[in-house]
């Protein structure tokens, strides 16, 4: 079977700036794929071009096996977008917003169904433009996932969140993934893409650095370990790929290190590693 | 950096397509879009207000100063301009409306998430004209209403009335439409279409008749406002409202009925070939 998304030497460039360079992607159906990047680095950019919002200027792109670029109305269908940042229908209900919507498809969930679904059942009467910018995202997923799209694009979803509703988030998009359905999401936080996604592309100015599974992206970067104790005052700190061995040569006497800790590089070193800063 | 084939083994969880119902034509998702395009109209009671009231109360207004009789007839200058005034309600229904309603949906994110949809720019559209086609028809009723009881206008007695009174509606809102969707385009925010719209409203209703009647004006006035839509749907409505004897004080000294057609529809025309080879969904390639 072919991929959901097949990327092959895309390239923009906005006046001088080379936005996205020759980037190549695969996404498999059914998988949750992250592309995390810091602001700049082209993530945006990417995933408006996937969607057939933004024109590239090189490169092959093949979305659920169409060119986005060239794509009709029933390839619209097929996904849903959540975009960045909007602010329409201010005046309308939430109900009437999602009414508004599910008459543009042939087949859409049923509006109140899909409110219970992201959780802004008791929202329903309740003009847009008052929502909390948490609840507004839950409505952007809602118009996203309205028509049970089969790839849906999500970009920085949970921007400007609290940790809670972060994670109220995420089970939302877990309940997408276990139906299914196809993610491509953008985020610049490393926890979210740790948390959902089954392969991380790191993005840095307009170039993908590595995809990879979250864990292995971590071993990619080091896999050397490092180990830290006190001897007196003094703070000793040694990079092993055997730390046991090293542990038990230290304490052969059976005497206890001291404040002895043993660490991997995090998602976050891996990721500063990947972007250049470390 | 190369990048991996995917080998990550993920689990087949994707849904298979489901055959889902045919899409709904573009008119279709065009016509359940007008409902809630009244909505997000009348729930700014701000903009309601300014659009309805403001050329009824200018009417008044105007109407008040000018009481004098023309020469040598019973009709005050003031019913020239309550007839007249109609072109302006129109303008302020279609052009003003559009203009600044396009601009603000393009600027908060609205159109690029209705292209993201099977909507099309025609089931956009035809949201925006069913708008504007019962917001002009409202103003019409109001500012109708205004000259009937205050300025004596008189509503046409036979078809041939209506008909003209008919069509200079309709090709006004035409071709105003279509320059507010033009001009939404030249602009990035709706406070900028609101200056660009209104702006030139305000400055062509003294070279179009509706605030100032016609005679007074100097040549190139004249000249200038014959060039744009609004002084011809002014004299078409003054055509149907006013006594037949008025056509005397147009600067042709006759209504003008092929004229008006012929450049309200090149108007519409102009229009229609701006807005084709201009309109956006977002404000970026």
């Amino acid at each position: 079977m072919t991929a959901a998304i097949s990327v092959r030497g895309l390239s923009k460039i906005y006046g001088r700036l080379s936005a996205v360079r020759e980037l190549d992607l695969d996404v498999g159906y059914g998988e949750i794929f992250a592309i995390l990047g810091p602001n700049g680095a082209g993530k945006t950019t990417t995933i408006e071009i996937l969607e057939g919002h933004r024109r590239r200027d090189a490169g092959q792109v093949h979305v659920l096996g169409e060119d986005p670029g060239t794509a009709g109305r029933s390839w619209r269908a097929r996904i849903g977008i959540v975009l960045q940042e909007v602010s329409d229908f201010g005046m309308l209900t939430v109900l009437e917003t999602v009414r508004m919507f599910a008459k543009c498809y042939g087949k859409a969930r049923i509006p109140e169904e899909l409110l219970e679904l992201v959780g802004l059942a008791s929202s329903s009467a309740s003009r847009v433009r008052t929502l909390s910018g948490g609840q507004r995202r839950r409505l952007d997923v809602a118009l996203g996932i309205i028509s049970e799209p089969e790839l849906l694009f999500l970009d920085e979803p949970t921007t400007g969140f609290d940790p809670e509703a972060r994670r109220q988030f995420w089970q939302i998009i877990r309940l997408l993934a276990d139906d299914g359905t196809t993610i491509l999401l953008t985020t610049h936080y490393l926890e979210e893409a740790a948390a959902l996604a089954d392969r991380v592309a790191v993005m840095a100015g307009g170039r993908l650095t590595a995809v990879d599974s979250p864990a292995r992206l971590t071993a990619h970067a080091n896999s050397v370990a490092t180990v830290r104790w006190m001897e007196g005052t003094v703070l000793h700190v040694e990079q092993t790929d055997h730390p046991t061995e090293l542990i038990r040569q230290r304490s052969t006497d059976g005497s206890e290190l001291a404040q002895l800790t043993v660490s991997r590089p995090s998602l976050e070193d891996a990721y500063l590693h990947l972007i250049g800063l470390a | 950096m190369a990048i991996e084939p995917v080998d990550s083994a993920v689990e087949p969880r994707h849904r298979a397509e489901v055959p889902g119902q045919a899409l709904p034509s573009a008119v279709r998702i065009g016509l359940s879009r007008v409902v809630p395009e009244l909505k997000m109209f009348y729930r700014r009671p701000e903009q309601v207000v300014l659009t309805f009231s403001m050329p009824a109360v200018i009417c008044l207004l105007l109407g008040s100063i000018f009481t004098a009789k023309l020469p040598g007839t019973d009709t005050s200058t003031g019913a020239v301009i309550a007839a007249s005034m109609l072109a302006y309600g129109i303008l302020s229904t279609s052009f003003v409306n559009l203009g600044i309603g396009i601009a603000a949906d393009r600027e908060t994110g609205a159109l690029r998430r209705l292209r993201g949809t099977p909507a099309t720019a025609s089931s956009y559209f035809i949201g925006k004209i069913m708008l504007v086609a019962i917001a002009s028809l409202a103003e019409a009723i109001i500012l109708l209403s205004v000259g009937v009881l205050f300025f004596r206008l008189h509503l046409p007695t036979n078809v041939f009335g209506w008909l003209t009174l008919t069509w200079v509606f309709l090709l006004g809102i035409v071709s105003c439409s279509l320059l507010g969707i033009f001009v939404s385009n030249l602009v990035s925010n709706a406070l900028s279409a609101a200056v660009i719209t209104n702006g030139p409203a305000v400055g062509l209703q003294f070279l179009s008749g509706t605030y100032v009647p016609l005679m007074v004006l100097p040549t190139w006035m004249l000249i200038v406002g014959s060039i744009f839509p609004i002084k011809w749907m002014a004299q078409g409505f003054r055509s149907v409202l006013l006594p037949p004897e008025l056509a005397a004080f147009e600067p042709a000294g006759s209504w003008e009925h092929g004229r008006i057609f012929l450049v309200l529809a090149a108007w519409g025309a102009v229009g229609l070939l701006a807005c084709l080879s201009v309109f956006r969904w977002s404000d970026q390639d």
